[in-house]
């Protein structure tokens, strides 16, 4: 990796660590068979680092908060609907859309690795991958919710979901009271990453 | 407020880029990769907790050596090889210069 040095005790470039040469090899002897094409594979970290991430869901989530036969037929059928809007998974997995509500407050897990709506959300956060995360948010999510700063009514239920390779969430949270006369574009910007997971509330503006 | 980056480390990006490639080049069925990561960050996870960064990633990079070289995609010698000339690449590249394996 190349880095700053001033002082010229190392004229040469720094050596990466071992998994970097370790996949650099991968990389090397796979191309060298024909098996991928290296341009794919900048494309696809292109993609991820910049184009997808969580103001994909919110665009999603702003949409169903004020467009009803949006939120319908997303809650019917979320794979069609955003892959219509050009969120489709690269996996070809199917996508759950949860809507929290004052009765019931959804939040999303991967108890087997960290399976993720990257269309909506890009890459999860480090705590997504998390083994803390991943047992806890089963066994006690309401302690794993109020370590995240949200504390819900006793009366409303939590439910967890557990993401599969085949099956991916995405939390649509309440709509902040007093927003009724924001845009679409507006709302967007109250939808947090946290909130799709379930982790967090939409921001009270 | 400047967003966390989506990948600490640049090979995180680049085994995770490799991955979906070969996913999506028939070469890798997602649900059964999905199904050999878990075995082992479980495998991994029993004696410490894993913090879900480069310990996660590091799982990620020993699942996808081991699937690959059961299916005679890969092989340990010609890795070991390019490793060591990727090591002395860098080695001997001036610094500020782009690295490239020679033939």
């Amino acid at each position: 990796m190349p880095h700053d040095h001033h002082n010229h005790e190392h004229p040469h470039t720094l050596l990466p660590s071992d998994p970097a040469l370790r996949v650099k090899a991968l990389e090397t002897l796979l191309t060298r068979k024909g098996l991928i094409d290296p341009a794919a594979l900048d494309e696809i970290i292109d993609t991820y680092e910049n184009k997808i991430g969580p103001k994909n869901g919110a665009h999603v989530v702003a949409k169903a908060w004020t467009d009803p036969e949006f939120r319908a037929a997303l809650l019917d059928d979320a794979t069609a609907v955003v892959s219509e809007l050009g969120y489709y998974g690269r996996q070809g997995e199917h996508m759950v859309a949860l809507e929290n509500t004052p009765d019931v407050h959804n939040m999303v897990v991967c108890t087997l690795c960290s399976c993720y709506p990257w269309p909506l959300l890009g890459i999860p956060p480090g705590w997504y991958k998390s083994d803390a995360y991943r047992a806890r948010s089963v066994r006690e999510p309401r302690k794993v919710l109020a370590e995240f700063g949200v504390t819900l009514p006793e009366d409303t239920a939590v439910r967890v979901w557990d993401s599969t390779a085949e099956v991916r969430y995405l939390v649509i949270p309440q709509r902040p009271k007093g927003t009724e006369n924001l845009s679409e574009a507006d709302l967007r910007a109250l939808v947090t990453r946290d909130s799709m997971i379930g982790c967090g509330l939409a921001v009270q503006p | 407020m400047k967003p966390d980056p989506v990948f600490e480390e640049p090979w995180h990006a680049q085994v995770f880029a490799l991955t979906v490639h070969l996913n999506e080049a028939g070469h890798l069925d997602w649900p059964d990769w999905a199904a050999r990561f878990g075995a082992t960050l479980k495998a991994h996870g029993v004696d410490r907790d894993l913090n879900g960064g480069s310990d996660y990633f590091a799982a990620w990079l020993e699942t996808l050596e081991a699937v690959l070289a059961e299916r005679a995609m890969t092989d340990a010698e010609s890795l070991a090889t390019l490793k060591t000339a990727w090591e002395r690449a860098y080695l001997s590249t001036p610094h500020g210069e782009p690295v490239v394996l020679s033939q």
